[in-house]
């Protein structure tokens, strides 16, 4: 169960007449089927905006997206959830703040009538490192971390082929990171999902990427193999900015 | 660091309708300094912060001391409290969209701050608004305050909450993962901002952060948080040095440019961790 993703030409502006802004004048990557794609570069340069029209939950783009060859477009929706999903930036606004854990995690399982519900529910929440106890409390009783596991497990429970992943650890400590990255890493193995993964730690994308996407207001400027991270192999001039202000951020020059 | 701006001592955090403390016995100091506090996901550190800022409703707290400059932080009624909160004391929330007004546009919430601290017209609310919002470099500043908060990028929203905690001018800041969300960058531009005024105003900070690299390079000191109590308090320089196997954990789980993409270390998490107390 793996697929590969295309992005051709994807432009998108927000707002109407004089007001309206470009915010992707035309975004072209590929990802391979079981590759971990990264999207890195600076804030506010649409690497959130290009996941949420690749998922659909932004509609209004134009140009093509194609899952393995056929286009995000023509797949219905219930297709469209068992193969891909999106884990956000924002794991407050992501959950429902009146829905407890357990609802979170059991309505997708209903909705595309999964059987063993319990099981999975308890396998999706030992995944991410939370207790089976955590089941029954709501978001505002959670940790910003606890919540963006739960985001993970709800991303996790129907087994997508394909996760967008929008800074899936910035908000978690590195013993929890590092157990969330070792289980995305293992399921890639055994089950072959393809990721696209937004971060802005390049220690991340170098440790899980095989490919990644530099962007500056709304253009990919270069795709580069993770290798050329430690060497700083960029030749687009933000892109060799953005790689050597890492390297000097994480004490390596 | 001469001054003390921050006395807390065996602070205890109870929520509502739980069993067990969220944080059991804090006690730390602060000064004119940058403290950065790291620890487990869910160990309490957000708890403690909102505590100093009695943001917690239907938590019990309790201390032997919680002293701001002169005043006693528990003994406040809320009318008092609400003269400190946001003026002389403040905290950059860990969701920063949650943490705005959804149907309001961004710049008009960030004036208004300015408009609540210090008197003066609207117009000149709104000059210091979209410079402060330049000031913590968001591009296009004018048409990010005309922006409704679900319009803003991840970044762009801890930059607003930044740019609003600087028009307060306050003398503490508590800062909850203030700069997750930004490209590496932008973030050493903001953390500028931030260590200017510790070193100018005078100000004192508190980073929550799980940033290992911006504690080690951007604090004094670090205090490290595991289930709800303090275990080990270190220079910021000597973090490599730390003596706690949880803290020692942290270091060995980070990702590293350059490293073998083997799977990472993880921690092997013992119980009597629980029991211990720095
Ligand atoms: N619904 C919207 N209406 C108007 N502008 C929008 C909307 N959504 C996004 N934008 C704009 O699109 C740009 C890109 O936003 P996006 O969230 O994709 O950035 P990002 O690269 O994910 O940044 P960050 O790293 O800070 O999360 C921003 O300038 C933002 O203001
Ligand atoms: N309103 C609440 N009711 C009950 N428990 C809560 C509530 N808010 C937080 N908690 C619990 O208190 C503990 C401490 O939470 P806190 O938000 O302080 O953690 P944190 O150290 O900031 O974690 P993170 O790094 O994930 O943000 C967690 O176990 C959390 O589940
Ligand atoms: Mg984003
Ligand atoms: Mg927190």
């Amino acid at each position: 169960m793996s697929v590969s993703v295309e992005v051709r030409n994807l432009s998108i502006s927000f707002g109407a007449g004089a007001s309206a802004v470009k915010v992707l004048p035309g975004v072209s990557f590929s990802v391979e089927r079981g590759e971990c794609f990264g999207l890195v570069g600076e804030s506010g340069s649409g690497k959130s905006t290009v996941l949420r029209c690749v998922s659909l939950l932004t509609d209004f783009w134009k140009g093509e997206v194609l899952i393995d060859g056929r286009s995000v477009r023509d797949m219905p929706l219930i297709e469209r959830c068992r193969t891909l999903q999106m884990v956000f930036q924002d794991p407050y606004g992501s959950l429902h703040p009146r829905q407890s854990v357990r609802t979170v995690l059991n309505e997708p399982l209903v909705i595309h009538k999964l059987g063993d519900r319990e099981e999975r529910i308890r396998r999706a929440i030992t995944d991410v490192g939370l207790p089976v106890s955590f089941l029954d409390r709501f978001p505002h009783q959670l940790s910003g971390g606890q919540r963006q596991r739960v985001a993970i497990a709800r991303a996790l429970i129907l087994e997508p082929s394909l996760l967008l992943l929008d800074e899936p650890t910035s908000a978690l400590d590195v013993s929890v990171q590092a157990e969330i990255l070792n289980l995305l890493q293992r399921l890639r193995n055994e089950r072959g999902f393809t990721y696209i993964m937004v971060t802005h730690d390049l220690a991340v994308v170098d440790h899980m990427c095989d490919r990644f996407a530099v962007m500056l207001r709304g253009e990919v400027t270069e795709i580069l193999p993770h290798e050329a991270i430690a060497v700083n192999g960029a030749s687009h001039p933000y892109a060799r900015e953005l790689i050597g202000a890492s390297l000097e951020y994480e004490g390596i020059r | 660091m001469e001054k003390t701006i921050l006395d807390v001592q065996n602070l205890r955090i109870r929520y509502g309708g739980s069993t067990t403390e969220a944080v059991r016995g804090v006690s730390f100091t602060l000064g004119r300094e940058r403290l950065g506090i790291v620890g487990e996901s869910g160990s309490g550190k957000s708890t403690v912060g909102r505590a100093l800022l009695r943001l917690l409703p239907g938590a019990t707290i309790t201390a032997d001391m919680l002293r701001f400059d002169d005043v006693d932080l528990l003994s406040l009624s809320e009318k008092e409290m609400l003269k400190i909160r946001g003026r002389r004391m403040s905290m950059i929330l860990q969701d920063p969209k949650f943490s705005l007004n959804p149907i309001r546009r961004v710049g008009d919430q960030v004036a208004e701050t300015y408009l609540r601290h210090f008197q003066c017209s609207r117009r000149e609310a709104h000059e210091k608004a979209v410079a402060m919002l330049e000031a913590v470099k968001i591009r296009d500043a004018e048409r990010v305050f005309k922006q409704y908060p679900h319009e803003i990028s991840g970044g762009m929203g801890q930059r607003v909450m930044i740019a609003m905690m600087l028009l307060a001018d306050p003398d503490l800041v508590i800062a909850d993962e203030p700069t997750s969300a930004l490209d590496v960058t932008v973030r050493l531009q903001v953390l500028t901002i931030l260590d200017g005024l510790v070193r100018d105003r005078g100000i004192g900070l508190i980073m929550i952060s799980h940033d290992l690299n911006l504690v080690r390079n951007f604090c004094d000191r670090v205090l490290i948080m595991y289930a709800g109590k303090v275990v080990e308090t270190l220079k910021a320089g000597d973090l490599d040095q730390a003596r706690h196997p949880y803290t020692q954990g942290l270091l060995a789980a980070q990702p590293r440019i350059g490293g073998t993409r083997q799977p990472l270390a993880v921690l092997d998490r013992k119980p009597e961790w629980l029991e211990e107390n720095a």
